[in-house]
């Protein structure tokens, strides 16, 4: 046999080079391949603050919209003779649904998920994840579906509201969106808690119940802060839902029970229709940078949270 | 009576414990909450299923929408779809398992890049849906095709909503759901694979190549099926990119717009104008989309719980 | 005194486990070299100042306390400490003329001169021939024929031919652990190594293939350059013709291993192989 190296005519070093380059070269392939989330994420700041800057910068489309109106003016009439560009029903119409959407989302979400980490037995366990799994992988425009022909007409029913479509409606839909996000990361953080932690506590003559909610909640509390703030982000920025169940009158008012409007379904439903460069066109970007702004922070903030559980069970 | 400890006169400690009914009912009671996702889950579904079994048949799946949407079939909305999420694919799986390859193997963790990727991933992966296909209208069709238009001298063609923009928006949306899957696939492979493969005098990217990938193979798998899931339902990042309300003819170019599954059950749900008559079409399509996005999620599911259970298996 | 310790010596006086004439004489330039070798995990020394001479074609084993450093001294030699982040190094490791730790030296060259066989049989998941054959794939061999007959060569001197000829192409997860264990010699010794380091190559396996695989390591001494580290006395006295004692990240003692262990020069490396203390 011949020895190693093996093929003939080949020079070994020469061989060895041309790898090491190409090493080189993949390298900075892949590089390159994670710089794209980097890219992406720059890119979306840029482009959709960009098309909203005439806001600030255009003295024709200021004549129509100005940041300081946004606050002071009382109504969105985008579409009239006077355009008039007031973002107060809208940010109200927002809170209103996503306030409905978290009040039953995170209780439910919340002790589903003390209830698959702490008390379910495994099989009830593998029913539940799959489930919610499933739920997760519903299309938000299917829910809105349901919301819109199924939800809407039991809501009425019950409550007697005399809209059909409303915030409450919006809202309830929309907590099925978010439910399994917190439920998820919930379970996530409550299962990284050491088993030694229960241990402890259960032989101290603490009940199941009693060191689920004093023990492991407790040192999971980051986590389950974090699923909520996530679910928050989500329930703020999710589109279809809230623009097929809600109504979408931007009224501004207090109730519930009113058609209500949200940022993203106002970007939704009338992006569309306008004129590119158009001062309806720039708000309508300008909707979009703030929707992005707030999602950002809640999101910033979840991921600290993050870190700061991972931290303390890893120290623990 | 009374106890004194340290000098101190304290109440004996009670001799039965107080009782746990609280207890039991909150016990009880986040079960039921796991109970009511579960009834909410089979609840839709089971809407859906009961309503829309009885109009999928092959004409409604192979025909063509006809007299105003009101009759007819899905197919253009079937075909759309599956063409938005192939290109989306095939413009997301390499950037994806790439940067996921780079988090995991090569990049050092506390370095300032490898920081700046993963706070974007993170953060990537809560853009509301409806910022991306704002961001897909001001980049992909704005900015990108009408430059390519100008380059090349042509009229409106790259500068227009298109099949391509709405593919490239969802990529990039899904993006963080094959880096995240692939490097959980690649931390998984044990470190003796790599020392094996070192040792024997293998470059860094044969081992990657020969070794890693193909043990990753099934969580890479779940990622691309997770997001082709996920792009087959996501309806908002595609509303300004290129999805057309009703199209006479398939897509064939790049350029051209396209029907959409979500998109065609969101305008026979809110713009039709007689909703009873739309009803039974409305409840086909919503099936059939829920079908294939469920079907992909099982499956995904299925690979996942496979390639756990191997892991387990091994350790 | 330990009990088992004295079985050492009467074995070793009475039935040498190495034939003397096999050992080369000492005359015979160094193959592997260690010259006040430091090593630092961040700020922790792990190896400090490590010295010592290992001949061609002998066997030697590296024995001490768990965290002496005896891994991490073996795994310098084909530089799989690279993989660890913040190790840092200093002093001079050889291999013959190769400068190991050269900034430009190429590691993969390295690897391909000097095999290494783990702690616990770690084989691909792929088939006993794939594994065999992989480090001859990637040197760009493509031949079948010649691929086969090497596999067959490797898988020969590695005293597993006759166990699984009949299916190459099934999984190499099925076979048992000491099975496996020569499968990852076999995988080694395919790409013609001169040197062999086997990481406790015995310690996940039964007393049967452990005694497979120490049979082994004295076939394999008429070809290969091999260090062993174990934590096991009575096996680094069966299989070595020199033993290292090393503790705390110092070499404490390194010569002829009869005589190390009948009549180790220092007294730290007495009461270990008496059993004071590890």
């Amino acid at each position: 046999m011949t020895p190693l190296p093996i093929r003939p005519g080949v020079n070994m070093a020469r061989h060895r080079r041309m790898q090491r380059l190409r090493e080189e070269f993949i390298a900075w392939v892949l590089r390159a391949c994670a710089f794209s989330a980097v890219a992406g994420l720059l890119l979306i700041m840029i482009f959709v603050f960009r098309e909203a800057l005439p806001i600030f910068t255009s003295a024709e489309t200021q004549r129509e919209a100005t940041f300081g109106g946004f606050f002071t003016v009382p109504n969105w009439q985008p579409v009239s003779d006077h355009p008039k560009y007031g973002i107060i029903p809208i940010l109200i119409g927002t809170f209103k649904i996503v306030a409905v959407a978290m009040v039953f989302s995170v209780p439910v979400a919340v002790l589903a998920a003390l209830f698959a980490s702490e008390f379910a037995s495994p099989r009830l366990r593998e029913i539940l994840k799959p489930t919610i799994e499933m739920l997760a992988g519903i299309p938000s425009v299917v829910l809105g579906f349901f919301a819109l022909m199924v939800m809407a007409s039991w809501i009425q029913s019950v409550t007697g509201s005399p809209v059909r479509l409303n915030a409450l409606n919006a809202g309830l839909a929309l907590s099925l969106g978010v439910l399994p996000t917190v439920f998820t990361v919930c379970e996530d953080a409550l299962r990284a808690v050491p088993k030694s932690y229960r241990e402890a506590s259960l032989a101290l003559g603490a009940s199941r119940w009693q060191t689920a909610w004093r023990v492991t909640l407790p040192a999971a509390s980051a986590g389950v802060a974090a699923g909520v703030l996530l679910g928050l982000a989500r329930a703020t920025g999710e589109t279809m839902i809230v623009l097929m169940a809600s109504g979408n009158a931007a009224l501004g008012t207090a109730s519930v029970f009113d058609s209500a409007r949200t940022l993203s379904a106002t970007i939704a439903a009338e992006l569309a229709e306008v004129v590119v460069g158009s001062p309806h066109y720039s708000v309508l970007f300008f909707l979009g940078a703030l929707l992005f702004l707030i999602t950002f922070v809640i999101n910033v903030a979840a991921g600290l949270l993050v870190d700061r559980l991972r931290r303390r069970l890893a120290g623990a | 009576m009374s106890a004194v400890i340290l000098g101190q006169k304290v109440a004996p400690l009670p001799a039965v414990r107080p009782s746990d009914a609280p207890g039991r009912a909150f016990t009880l009671l986040s079960g039921f909450a796991a109970l009511l996702i579960v009834l909410m889950t089979a609840l839709i579904i089971g809407d859906v299923v009961v309503h829309g079994w009885q109009t999928v048949t092959w004409e409604f799946l192979s025909g063509v929408p006809r007299q105003g949407m009101t009759e007819g079939g899905i197919w253009p909305a079937i075909y759309g779809s599956l063409l938005l999420v192939v290109l989306m694919t095939f413009a997301l799986v390499p950037f994806g398992v790439g940067a996921a390859i780079y988090l995991n193997e090569y990049a050092n963790p506390d370095a300032p890049f490898t920081r700046a990727v993963r706070f974007s991933v993170h953060n990537l992966a809560g853009v509301p849906s409806i910022v991306f296909g704002l961001f897909g209208l001001g980049f992909f069709v704005q900015f990108v095709g009408m430059q390519m238009d100008r380059a090349l001298g042509l009229d409106v063609t790259w500068g227009q909503p298109a099949l391509i923009w709405a593919s490239l928006t969802l990529a990039l949306l899904n993006l963080p759901v094959v880096i995240v899957t692939t490097e959980e696939s690649l931390r998984a492979v044990p470190r003796e694979m790599r020392e094996a493969s070192l040792a024997l005098g293998a470059t860094r990217w044969q081992t990657i190549r020969h070794v890693l990938l193909p043990q990753a193979m099934p969580g890479i798998l779940t990622g691309a099926i997770l997001s082709v899931s996920r792009g087959a339902g996501e309806v908002a990042p595609i509303l300004f990119t290129g999805a057309a309300y009703f199209l006479p003819y398939l897509p064939t170019s790049p350029t051209d717009q396209f029907m959409e599954l979500g998109y065609h059950v969101f305008v026979l749900a809110t713009q039709s104008p007689d909703v009873d008559a739309t009803k039974p079409l409305l409840y086909g399509t919503v099936l059939v989309l829920l079908l294939m996005t469920l079907l992909l999620n099982l499956t995904a599911m299925l690979l996942r719980a496979r390639l756990r259970a191997n892991l387990a298996g091994r350790s | 005194m330990v009990t088992d310790v004295p079985t050492i010596r009467t074995r070793l006086a009475d039935a040498p486990a190495t034939d003397p004439a096999a050992t080369p004489p000492q005359a015979s330039p160094p193959h592997l070299v260690a010259r006040d070798f430091h090593l630092f995990y961040g700020s922790n020394e792990a190896l400090k100042g490590v010295s010592l001479e290992i001949p061609a074609r002998t066997v030697t084993a590296i024995i001490g306390p768990s965290g002496c450093g005896k891994s991490t001294l073996l795994r310098s030699f084909n530089r799989m400490n690279d993989l660890i982040p913040n190790v840092r190094v200093t002093g001079e490791l050889r291999i013959s003329e190769l400068n190991v730790l050269a900034r430009d030296t190429d590691v993969v060259d390295l690897r391909r001169r000097v095999g290494m066989v783990f702690q616990r049989p770690n084989p691909f998941p792929k088939s006993i021939f794939e594994n065999v054959v992989f480090g001859l794939r990637l040197l760009g061999v493509k031949d079948r024929g010649e691929l086969e007959v090497r596999a067959e060569d490797s898988l020969r001197r590695a005293a597993l031919w006759d166990e699984v000829k009949d299916r190459l192409d099934h999984s190499a997860m099925a076979l048992s652990g000491g099975q496996q264990q020569r499968l990852c010699i076999a995988r080694s010794m395919a790409i013609e190594p001169e040197v062999l380091l086997m990481d406790e190559p015995a310690s996940a396996l039964d007393p049967t293939a452990t005694a497979r695989v120490e049979e082994l390591i004295l076939e394999l001494k008429s070809r290969y350059t091999i260090v062993v580290v174990t934590h096991n006395m009575q096996q680094a006295a069966r299989v070595s013709d020199r033993t290292a004692f090393m503790m705390q990240g110092e070499l404490v003692e390194f010569g002829d291993t009869r005589q190390l262990f009948t009549s180790p020069h220092k007294k730290l490396t007495e009461d270990y192989i008496t059993g004071r203390f590890g």
